[in-house]
C-alpha cells in the first residue's frame, strides 16, 4: 500500500515538472550510476525535503534534509534505464535525470541456436546469437568479447569470436558431415550456455532392393539406406515400394528398421517392383518365376 | 383483405392435409429414423413391403425384430448378423446411424422376388453406403428376407510382436528460461502443386514431402489473391490431406474454393504448417491390387492388408491420380467402414470423375490409420 502511494505521488510530481529536465545548481547528481552500486545525491540550501527518483520499474522515496549528502545502498538501483530525481521542498521544487547503466562485466547471457535439428554438411546452417546481461539481467552495451564453440562426435571443432553490439553478438557455423549430436557453447567472460544441435542425415543418396520367393509371397528387402556421407537413414523412414502387374498396382509404405525396410508383396511372375524414398527413386525390380 | 384471409386459410387447410398425409403414409426412411414403433410398420405382404420394414428396423436399430423376420435365420447367430451391420471389432460401422435408405426391385415371381437395398450410414467423416441385393421369398401370406450374411473374419487369439519405432517428444516447459530451444518442427517441403478450374470454383492440389527425420502433424493451407493483392479467400486441407507425415513421406493435399473463379486469381500463396508430434511406425498398410475402372463410374478399387499386429479401426485412403505426363490431376480419398485385421484385406472404393478417369495414366494410394485412440 505504502509503495503504491509513493509510486502515485512520483507520477504526480513527474507530471507537474517542466518537459525538459536539467540538472539544477542546489542539486547535484551523479552523471552515470552501475547498476546496484552505492552513489549519493547532495542537495543545497535548508530545511526539510522529499526526493522521489523514478525509473524503470523502479521508484525510491526519502526525507532528506536539505545541504546535506544523501547515500543510497548497492542495490537499491538496479534497473538500468533513465532516471527522474526531484526534490520537493516547502517552498521550491527541483528536479533533475541520471543514468544508470548495466554493472560489468556481463555474467549472464541467453543464447538462442538455431535450428535444433538440422541435416548434415550444411555450410553456416547453424546460427548462433547471444544477449549479455549482468547480475540484475541488464542487457549490457558496452561492447564484450563472445566466444562460439560448436563440438559433436564427429568433425573437427569449430571456433568463432565475436563482439556485441548494443548488447548482441551472433555466428554463424557449418554442420558436420557425420551424424550425430553436438555441443554448442556461447562464453563471455565466466558465464556460458550451452544448446544440443542435433546432426541428423541428409536425403538418401542410393536406394537399391532385392527380391527373394517367401512361400506364396515375394519378399522385397532394401539395402542399408545411406545418405551421401554415408550415414544410415534412422529408423523409422518410410520407404514406399510399388509393385505393378497387368494394370494393377500394390504399394506399402515401410519404415525403416535397422537401416532397411522389408516386406512381402504378392508374387507374380512378370511383376515390376519400384521402390522410393522421399524424392529418390531406386532401382527396379522385374519378378519372372 | 379478403384475400389475405383466403391465403391463410388455404395454407392452414394445406398443411392439416400434409400432415395427415405424412401420419398415414410416412415416408419408410422418415418412419425408421423417426424411431417409430413397429405399429406403423407395413405388413409384410409383399416383398417391398418386407425389404422396408427390415431396413426400418435397422434404423431403429432393432436388432431382435429385423433377425426375426428373416427367413434364413437358421443360418447365423442374431450376434452374427448385427456384427455384420455393425462390425465386429470398433470401426466406422460402430459409431454409424442410419441416414436413410432406397430400394430398388430387380425381379419379382410368385414366391421370389430381388430387390436391391441401398443403407446410407452417417458417420463423424461423412456418409458411407452399404448395398446389399436381397432374395426375398414367399412363407404362406408373408415375405420374409433371405439377409446375406458377410461373416466378418475373427483373428484368433496369439501374440504378434511388433519392433517398429515409436517417436515420443518432451517440449519446452513453462519455466524454462527465455532463450532455451525448444523442439524443432520437421521440415515439410510441398513438392508439388496446380490450380484448377473446375466446377466454378478453384482447387489446388498438391504434395507435401516430410523431408525431416521425425513425424510430422501436417496442414496446409491456400489464400487465393487478386490482382491487386488483396485476399480472395483462404481455405484449408482439411480431411484431404494425410495429417500424420512418417520420415520422408509424401501426402497429397486438395484445397477446394467453390466461390471463386480461376480467373480472378492473380496469384497463390500456401502456408504448410507442420508440429513435432508423437507418433509410431506401426501399423504398415499395403495397398494391394490397385486398379482403376474406368468411366462412365470410375473408380480406384483395391485392398487394405494390416501386415501388424494391431486391429485398426479407422483407415483413410488417398488416392493420387497422375497424367501421362506425371502430371497431378486429381486427388481423391475414402474411409473404409470396416476394422483393418491382422493380415485381413479389406476392399474400398473411391470414386474419380469421369473426365479425370480418361486422363489418369497412373495412380497412387496412400493410408492414414486411426486404432484405440491414436493416430498411426
Amino acid at each position: 500500500m505504502k509503495s503504491r502511494f509513493t509510486f502515485l505521488l512520483s507520477g504526480l510530481v513527474l507530471a507537474a515538472m517542466p518537459p525538459t529536465l536539467a540538472q539544477t545548481s542546489g542539486l547535484r547528481l551523479p552523471k552515470t550510476v552501475e547498476a546496484g552500486s552505492a552513489f549519493s545525491i547532495q542537495s543545497s540550501g535548508t530545511g526539510k525535503a522529499v526526493l522521489y527518483i523514478v525509473g524503470p520499474g523502479q521508484a525510491l522515496r526519502r526525507d532528506v534534509r536539505l545541504g546535506e549528502t544523501t547515500f543510497f545502498a548497492p542495490g537499491d538501483l538496479h534497473n538500468a534505464g533513465r532516471y527522474v530525481v526531484a526534490l520537493v521542498g516547502d517552498a521550491s521544487t527541483e528536479d533533475g535525470a541520471f543514468d544508470v547503466i548495466a554493472a560489468s562485466p556481463p555474467v549472464a547471457l541467453s543464447f538462442l541456436a538455431k535450428p535444433s535439428r538440422l541435416a548434415v554438411n550444411l555450410h553456416e546452417g547453424i546460427s548462433g546469437v547471444v544477449y549479455v546481461f549482468d547480475t540484475f539481467q541488464n542487457l549490457v552495451l558496452t561492447p564484450a568479447q563472445v566466444s562460439f564453440q560448436l563440438s559433436g562426435i564427429a568433425g573437427a571443432v569449430q571456433t568463432r569470436t565475436a563482439l556485441t553490439r548494443i548488447g548482441v553478438a551472433w555466428t554463424k557455423m557449418n554442420s558436420a558431415a557425420k551424424e550425430g549430436a553436438s555441443q554448442f557453447v556461447a562464453r563471455v567472460g565466466d558465464a556460458a550456455s550451452t544448446r544440443v544441435i542435433q546432426q541428423v542425415p541428409g536425403d538418401a543418396c542410393h536406394l537399391r532392393m532385392s527380391a527373394r520367393p517367401s512361400g506364396e509371397r515375394l519378399a522385397v528387402e532394401t539395402e542399408p539406406v545411406r545418405d551421401c556421407s554415408g550415414n544410415a537413414l534412422p529408423d523409422g523412414t518410410i520407404v514406399t515400394f510399388t509393385e505393378t502387374y497387368k494394370g494393377s498396382e500394390s504399394t506399402v509404405d515401410v519404415p525403416l528398421k535397422r537401416g532397411v525396410a522389408r516386406t512381402d508383396m504378392p508374387a507374380y511372375s512378370g511383376a515390376k517392383i519400384s521402390v522410393a524414398t522421399g524424392v529418390l527413386i531406386g532401382n527396379e525390380i522385374r519378378w519372372d518365376k | 383483405m379478403n384475400n389475405g384471409r383466403l391465403l391463410a386459410i388455404v395454407i392452414a387447410a394445406a398443411t392439416v392435409a400434409l400432415i395427415v398425409v405424412g401420419t398415414v403414409w410416412p415416408v419408410p426412411s422418415a418412419k425408421a429414423m423417426a424411431g417409430s414403433g413397429a405399429s406403423l410398420l407395413r405388413s409384410s405382404s409383399s416383398p417391398q413391403a418386407a425389404v422396408e420394414n427390415l431396413a426400418a428396423e435397422i434404423g431403429r436399430q432393432a436388432w431382435g425384430n429385423a433377425y426375426s423376420s428373416l427367413a434364413n435365420k437358421s443360418e447365423f447367430t442374431e450376434i452374427e448378423f448385427v456384427r455384420d451391420l455393425t462390425g465386429s471389432y470398433p470401426s466406422l460401422r460402430t459409431y454409424a446411424t442410419l441416414d436413410s435408405f432406397d430400394l430398388r426391385p430387380l425381379h419379382a415371381s410368385a414366391d421370389e422376388a430381388q430387390i436391391q437395398l441401398k443403407l446410407r450410414w452417417s458417420t463423424v467423416v461423412g456418409a458411407f453406403l452399404d448395398t446389399r441385393e436381397l432374395r426375398v421369398v414367399r412363407t404362406g401370406d408373408r415375405w420374409g428376407v433371405v439377409w446375406p450374411i458377410v461373416k466378418e473374419p475373427r483373428v484368433p487369439p496369439q501374440v504378434i510382436p511388433v519392433t517398429y519405432l515409436r517417436w515420443d517428444v518432451i517440449y519446452r516447459g513453462a519455466e524454462d528460461d527465455w532463450g532455451s530451444q525448444d523442439v524443432e518442427a520437421p521440415h515439410v517441403r510441398i513438392v508439388d502443386m496446380h490450380p484448377v478450374d473446375r466446377g466454378g470454383g478453384v482447387v489446388i492440389m498438391g504434395e507435401l514431402l516430410n523431408e525431416d527425420v521425425v513425424p510430422a502433424f501436417v496442414t496446409v493451407k491456400a489464400t487465393l489473391l487478386a490482382k491487386n493483392g488483396s485476399a480472395l479467400s483462404t481455405e484449408d486441407s482439411f480431411d484431404k490431406i494425410s495429417h500424420i507425415l512418417l520420415p520422408k513421406q509424401v501426402t497429397p493435399f486438395l484445397i477446394a474454393f467453390h466461390d471463386v473463379a480461376l480467373s480472378e486469381v492473380d496469384s497463390v500463396h500456401m502456408e504448410p504448417s507442420s508440429t513435432l508430434i508423437a507418433a509410431s511406425a506401426d501399423p504398415v498398410i499395403e495397398i494391394e491390387d490397385q486398379r482403376l475402372s474406368p468411366a462412365p463410374k470410375a473408380t480406384l478399387n483395391g485392398k487394405l492388408v494390416n501386415q501388424s499386429g494391431q486391429a485398426v479401426s479407422v483407415a483413410h485412403v488417398l488416392g493420387t491420380f497422375y497424367d501421362k505426363n506425371g502430371q497431378l490431376i486429381w486427388v481423391a480419398d475414402q474411409y473404409v467402414d470396416r476394422a483393418l485385421l491382422p493380415q485381413t484385406p479389406v476392399a474400398f472404393a473411391m470414386s474419380v470423375p469421369a473426365d479425370i478417369a480418361v486422363k489418369v495414366s497412373s495412380e497412387r494410394a496412400i493410408t492414414t490409420t486411426y486404432s484405440s485412440g491414436r493416430f498411426q
